[in-house]
């Protein structure tokens, strides 16, 4: 088996030798049939060193630019697997460092990780506490209470609202106006309560 | 996937003739040529080589030179043949025997004036001279150098280049026998090596800064 197998990539190395060597005088076509040939060749060798597949595609792409730019480099005399092999591994290595490099620089970003510089942004205990603001509301006397609860809970228009209530539209928002300055006092009590 | 087949189609379509390289020895060989009959010219036109016959009568001396100009050569071919992708990496030891020999000789001269002249032996002799002598001469040669090897695009140019700078810094090395009709002393000896591992220093970490500074690399 491992006879026939030598036997194979001897053959498919010697293709790729006058390939490459009819490349190097300008023949698109078996250059582009060479790159063709070679890239299942280079994923293999590429899957060896990466996990992630965007990374063995973009290993593989990088050796390919590679090839192109150092193509005049190969001598149809000798082996081109050798050739291509030390381009590939010498992309795939750069690309692995690459990746340490930015691997000791950057941290992934979990949402758990997310703060805020100030302070108070990040404790539990200053979120708004709806049962607070739904206590402070069932304090207000009845005309600010039906404006909020109009308004700004149930997100009716002034005009809505207006007809609702028999409230003129001026009526409701001064209404609403002193109900958040009252609800402002209130939840501000209950803070200094706690 | 398609990106890949994408890549391959642009390349393909951009497949101009190119001029294949010929081979790395040839290539070292026009370019010490070059070097040498340079060298030979200015030495001749300044009457350096009178003394230089008589020096050589000196074993020693002798020996010392061929080591200096041997690691220069040797250096040079390493380099042409390291630029290349698929040649071994153990052409950069080709330096190693003509530069230990290099630094023997050079080494048990000192050691002899050392024992002749006792402390005399420690003297900074034209030290400061040799030293901007091979730092001054490097600088041209290096760039001559760099020219004839960015061709091949190398893959790894922080070796192609370090090596490169060893053969430079032999090559004016040995080029400075022809105006140092001195004895070396440890001092000189030091001051060489100093001057030649600035020399592949500096060629060193141009090849790793390369991209910025010089365009045609990948």
């Amino acid at each position: 088996m491992g006879v026939v197998t030598n036997f194979e990539t001897q053959t498919a190395s010697d293709e790729w030798a006058g390939l490459m060597a009819a490349a190097q005088s300008g023949d698109a076509a078996s250059y582009r049939r060479l790159l063709t040939a070679v890239t299942p060749y280079l994923r293999s060798v590429a899957g060896r060193h990466h996990r992630d597949r965007a990374d063995i595609e973009d290993s593989v792409q990088d050796i390919l630019l590679t090839v192109h730019a150092v193509r005049h480099t190969y001598d149809p005399a000798r082996p081109f697997k050798p050739w291509l092999v030390a381009i590939a591994r010498r992309r795939i290595i750069d690309r692995l460092r690459g990746q340490g490099r930015r691997r000791a620089r950057e941290t992934f970003l979990a949402p758990e990780h997310e703060t805020f510089a100030a302070p108070e942004t990040n404790t539990y205990e200053a979120e708004p506490d709806a049962r607070a603001l739904r206590d402070a509301v069932a304090q207000l006397p009845e005309g600010q209470r039906q404006a909020v609860t109009l308004l700004k809970i149930e997100e009716k228009s002034l005009k809505e609202a207006s007809q609702a209530t028999g409230m003129s539209i001026v009526a409701l928002k001064v209404s609403t106006h002193r109900a958040v300055k009252t609800l402002r006092k209130i939840l501000e009590r209950g803070r200094e309560k706690t | 996937m398609t990106s890949t087949d994408d890549l391959i189609a642009s390349l393909a379509a951009d497949a101009k003739p190119v001029r294949r390289l010929r081979p790395p020895l040839v290539r070292a060989a026009a370019w010490l040529a070059l070097f040498v009959a340079l060298v030979g010219a200015v030495t001749l036109a300044t009457g350096a080589w009178p003394e230089m016959f008589a020096r050589l009568r000196d074993q020693r001396f002798a020996v010392e030179l061929t080591a200096t100009f041997v690691t220069g050569l040797a250096a040079v071919i390493a380099a042409f043949y390291l630029s290349l992708p698929d040649r071994s990496r153990f052409w950069a030891f080709l330096p190693v025997p003509p530069l230990a020999l290099w630094l023997a000789s050079s080494g048990y001269e000192c050691y002899r004036n050392w024992i002749e002249l006792g402390p005399q032996g420690w003297r900074l002799g034209r030290s400061s001279d040799c030293f901007v002598f091979i730092l001054t001469m490097s600088i041209p040669v290096a760039v001559a150098l760099y020219w004839v090897l960015r061709r091949a695009k190398p893959l790894d140019v922080t070796r192609v280049l370090a090596i490169g700078g060893l053969g430079v810094a032999a090559l004016s090395a040995a080029t400075l026998q022809f105006y140092h009709p001195f004895d070396v002393t440890v001092i000189d000896l030091a001051v060489h090596v100093i001057a030649v591992l600035i020399v592949i220093g500096v060629m060193t970490a141009a090849g790793k800064n390369g991209p910025r500074i010089l365009p045609s690399k990948i």
